[in-house]
């Protein structure tokens, strides 16, 4: 196969990777700090992707410009949410965990069944069909902004954490529970943010992601369990480790479908998820366990 | 040690857990009895919830555009139940038992291949008739049931009109394609087609060779990988077996990959259905699918199509609404010459069914030995500014064929 | 047998003869709508004791239990199919296999130190790695299904596992009620006592001598055997399989519901959690139905609900707030 081939899959699965990454960025949010194993979180970018389809349908918003008051949406949620409901569960075992998420997933997609219907829904804007050709290599457009959206995102997040006050204290909550409360921080209020942030990252991916695929209420899971891989494959606890899982990932994917069967193109996600685990539990850019 | 463990049950647990196994039974159909006064009670288990929802629902519309029509043909009248199998099989053997319990007296479902086969098993065993609407895994005639009729092409039998169809099509525009990139979804269904194509195709003299067979996984929801692979191949046509939301996004890809086959040639759902004409628009024209459908020339045909667009304006009359409707039209005229809702009779009366006025393109409806309808055919339609329009086979056509495909970029 | 029952009063072994007696003639009053729902029911309670083994026993989350299921399906699905071979013959090689699974993937976790979240996810992948292999698989048919030929005749079979609802039925019970034996006794053995000791506190387990990753091993071989035959039963009651459907993580979600809400590492649990749930999805059925309800997806909207009920306000599961509402046990769960 001509090298341009090779080529145009890689950036394809590269830019698709970004967007995988900042939905997984979200769950590296929750899963990080508040160690509750979001097993409701591709059922929650769903649910940001039909607010999106609303929006555009009724205003015209276009997805890009419509991810800042979805990811605020989505932050009341999450934040209601975890303060309200999962903030008992921390403490609980995993198992209990889990099916609390579940619970709450179930809830969502087949509301969502209710309220839209099962028929696939999505966006059209006016640049869906764009793409950049140099030379021989096609770019996707709308792939494209969605994953500098992405990486502008991220970034964001990162500076939050970084050099916010209310970002390192989120950090030292993460970093050592007891030790956050002897200093004085309301880890509850903490916590319940966030599961804001993640929420709102979640949001936010969603949003993007509605520009490259249409929605329907099943879709959750599937990202669920990818959102997963990303986290751990990255790096717990790491924004950069979130979108270098999601880009790995998706370029691994896209590789692995061109030069064998795409049927079986996931087998090599889950494969590179059991070398992680085994041989670098923290992730790629993990720090290692406290 | 601690040994007080105690697997002990005082009368009030007892009690408790036999409490509930009642409120259990109690809520439960308990209808040992099957009417055998009153109108026929048909079952119709469909996936209304679940993955397939949306195929699920869309068949629903066969269901309930259908009452009136049949009465104006002089048919008896009887009731329908519906039932969910919430697109899983478990679901869908309980459902089937519920009905049965409840009354059922014929069962009509359920699209799957998976969950027929599920329902066709308590059928059988409770010796009710079932008239499957869609559903092409050719086992399901193939384990000897007595109870089980089949009104839909198996997959050899859809490739095989396919194929002819297609050499209709390419005497009739001159066309003569020497490549084919065959691209197909990794699902029950597709995996039917992409093993019977092997057996299939030697029999029909095809100009065009398939030079590549790509399969994708029915969860994927990002085709640019699938795609790119398919045009690296540098086919003339483009041979596809997807379904719906696949065949949105292939196109999308086509579009921004800049390949425009020769033709689309789908040998499945997707490329001719609604949500597909609706989203792509002008982009939507060209492809060709080859696909059980209607014969516009048959009486029923406008009838049915404009019972839909009364009841569902801006839907077009489709597979799903097709078949739904013959299998409880099989129903009807089973029950008119059975004169009786005893299921034997019932059962009876399908094995003999000859009817010809009916919807779908072949001869008619009738079963052989297996419980199949080997006479129905497939037609070849073409998307037309948001309409779809028969170019073969010949008997069936309402317009001519246009190929090649206009360019995608030139669309406007 | 004397072991297993030395702890229970004698009120509480009439009764539970009693409890077997009803189901084993429940049958006999039943329609075949009613012992449909009721081979769910036990079939979910036996995988949920087999998975509750590890889980609850042994504190390992498996969120990839239809791979045990799946595989010994499969196994025997094609014995049957291409050789004629019997599905209790079937069972002798589809446990091996099973088995063999979940030591594989013991191995790899505890070798490598994986464990809680990072072990569940663990299960999830080797559960999706099945699911797409056997989707490529030519000789069971991949993704187009394996069809298990079905018999004709309205006699029972057991010897191949052919025959009406009510056959299944006690094949299903009594696995069930073998897998609650087997529970109890593995509870009350050495071996029982060191997965709690493992569960509380592994370190402190692996201090007092307790060789920790054989017994962890031992757990997850055990669970998957067990499973197997649910997998053998799966296959022969539904004459069809379809990766897609048999690895399915839903699949999977589906087992453990059952043993979580009931109780988990109570020997009840499972049981409880099995018949809660399918009894409260066949009554919201039966009730939207009713009411002349029909809005799909309702009745899951309900379901969640209910669960996330359950879960809220009793965090421990249904059977143990059961038992000490009714002032039962006070001893070991």
């Amino acid at each position: 196969m001509p090298l341009d081939v090779y080529l145009n899959v890689a950036i394809s699965g590269l830019l698709t990777g970004l967007v995988y990454g900042l939905m997984a960025l979200g769950l590296s949010c929750i899963f990080g700090v508040v160690r509750i194993v979001n097993f409701a979180h591709g059922e929650m970018m769903t649910a940001a992707m039909y607010i999106a389809v609303v929006l555009f349908q009724a205003f015209g918003l276009d997805p890009l410009i419509a991810m800042v008051p979805i990811a605020a949406v989505l932050f009341v949620f999450g934040y209601a949410l975890q303060r309200g409901v999962i903030n008992s569960f921390v403490t609980r075992p995993e198992s209990t965990q889990f099916l609390l998420m579940i619970a709450i997933a179930i809830i969502i997609v087949n509301a969502l069944l209710i309220t839209f219907g099962p028929d696939a829904r999505g966006v059209q804007t006016s640049y869906a069909y764009d793409s950049y050709a140099l030379g021989p290599l096609i770019v996707d457009a709308t792939k494209l902004y969605a994953a500098v959206a992405a990486i502008l995102v991220a970034a964001a997040l990162f500076g939050f954490f970084r050099f916010t006050l209310t970002g390192t204290a989120i950090r030292a909550c993460a970093d050592n529970h007891t030790g956050a409360l002897v200093v004085g921080l309301d880890v509850r209020h903490l916590y319940a943010l966030t599961f804001g942030l993640g929420a709102a990252c979640v949001g936010a991916a969603g949003s993007m992601l509605v520009l490259l695929v249409d929605v329907t209420p099943a879709l959750g899971p599937a990202y669920t369990l990818l959102a997963f891989i990303i986290v751990i494959t990255g790096g717990l606890g790491s924004m950069g480790g979130a979108l270098v899982g999601g880009v790995l990932i998706g370029l691994t994917e896209a590789i692995a479908g061109l030069v064998f069967t795409p049927s079986a193109k996931s087998m090599f996600s889950f494969a590179i998820l059991v070398l992680v685990l085994l041989f670098r539990p923290v992730g790629i850019l993990g720090r290692t366990a406290r | 040690m601690n040994t007080t463990s105690r697997r002990g049950m005082t009368r009030r647990t007892f009690a408790g857990r036999a409490g509930t196994a009642g409120l259990l039974f109690a809520t439960m159909p308990f209808g040992i009895a099957r009417a055998q006064g009153g109108p026929l009670k048909v079952g119709v288990i469909l996936p209304r919830s679940g993955y397939l929802a949306g195929i699920g629902q869309d068949c629903q519309r066969g269901v309930d555009v259908a009452g009136p029509i049949l009465r104006d043909l002089g048919y008896p009248g009887f009731q329908i139940v519906n039932g969910d199998t919430e697109s899983n099989v478990d679901t869908a053997r309980a459902r089937a038992e519920a009905l049965i319990a409840g009354g059922a007296q014929l069962l009509v479902g359920a699209f799957d291949s998976g969950q027929s086969a599920a329902i066709a098993q308590v059928a059988e065993q409770k010796r009710i008739p079932f008239v499957i609407n869609i559903a092409a895994a050719p086992d399901i005639t193939e384990q000897g049931y007595k109870f089980v009729f089949r009104n839909f092409p198996t997959a050899p039998m859809i490739l095989g009109d396919a194929f002819a169809n297609q050499l209709e099509l390419f005497g009739m525009t001159g066309a003569a394609p020497k490549t084919a990139v065959f691209l197909h979804v990794n699902d029950t269904f597709g995996t039917a087609m992409a093993g019977g194509i092997g057996k299939v195709a030697p029999k029909f003299k095809l100009p065009y060779r398939i030079v590549d067979t790509i399969a994708y996984d029915p969860a994927t929801k990002d085709l640019s990988v699938e795609v790119a692979k398919a045009r690296a191949a540098n086919a003339d046509v483009l041979l596809v077996v997807s379904r719906l939301n696949d065949a949105i996004l292939i196109t999308r890809e086509l579009v921004k990959q800049r390949w425009t086959p020769q033709a689309v040639l789908s040998m499945g759902p997707g490329w001719y259905e609604d949500q597909y004409l609706k989203t792509l628009g002008k982009l939507s024209d060209g492809p060709i699918s080859f696909v059980p459908w209607y014969d516009p020339t048959k009486k029923l045909s406008p009838v049915l199509d404009a019972a839909l667009a009364r009841a569902y304006p801006g839907v077009n009359m489709n597979t799903n609404h097709i078949f739904t409707f013959e299998a409880l039209l099989v129903a009807a005229d089973a029950y008119k010459r059975a004169g009786s809702t005893d299921p034997a009779a019932l059962a009876d009366a399908i094995r003999t069914t000859d009817i010809t006025d009916n919807v779908s393109i072949g001869p008619g409806i009738k079963f052989d030995e297996k419980g199949q309808n080997a006479g129905v055919k497939d037609g070849a339609i073409q998307n037309r500014a948001g309409k779809l329009v028969t170019i073969a086979p010949k008997s069936a056509a309402n317009a001519d064929p246009v190929w090649p495909m206009k360019p995608y970029g030139e669309r406007g | 047998m004397r072991a297993l029952t030395r702890d229970l009063s004698r009120r509480s072994i009439v009764l539970l003869a009693a409890l077997l007696a009803v189901l084993l003639a429940l049958p006999l009053v039943a329609n075949d709508y009613q012992i449909t729902v009721l081979v769910l029911i036990l079939y979910l309670a036996y995988v949920g004791q087999a998975w509750n083994i590890m889980m609850g026993f042994a504190g390992l989350l498996s969120l990839g239990h239809a791979l045990y299921v799946g595989l010994a399906a499969y196994l025997s699905g094609l014995l049957f199919k291409d050789y004629g071979i019997s599905p209790w013959l079937g069972l002798l090689a589809a446990i091996p296999l099973s088995a063999s699974a979940g030591a594989m993937i013991s191995f790899l976790a505890f070798r490598f130190r994986v464990t809680g979240v990072y072990f569940a996810i663990l299960t999830i992948a080797f559960a999706e790695f099945a699911r797409i292999g056997f989707d490529h698989l030519a000789i069971v048919n991949g993704s187009g299904g394996l069809f298990l030929p079905v018999a004709q005749n309205p006699r029972s079979d057991l010897w191949l596992l052919r025959g009406p609802p009510t056959m299944f039925y006690y094949v299903i019970l009594a696995a069930t009620v073998v897998a609650a034996l087997l529970s109890r006794a593995l509870l009350g053995s050495r071996i029982g006592y060191f997965w709690l000791a493992i569960r509380e506190d592994e370190q402190a387990a692996r201090a007092t001598g307790i060789d920790t990753f054989r017994y962890k091993t031992a757990a997850v071989v055990i669970s998957a055997g067990v499973t197997a035959f649910a997998g053998v039963f799966y296959a022969f009651y539904y004459n069809n399989l379809f990766p897609e459907q048999v690895f399915n993580i839903s699949r999977s979600i589906e087992l453990i519901i059952g043993p979580i809400i009931g109780g988990l590492g109570t020997l009840f649990g499972p049981v409880v959690g099995a018949f809660l749930l399918t009894g409260l999805s066949e009554l919201l059925t039966g009730t939207l139905a009713a009411l002349g309800f029909d809005l799909p997806g309702a009745r899951q909207v309900l379901y969640g609900s209910c669960l996330l009920l359950v879960i809220l306000v009793l965090p421990g599961g249904v059977w143990p707030f059961l038992a000490r509402r009714l002032r039962l046990d006070g001893g070991r769960r």
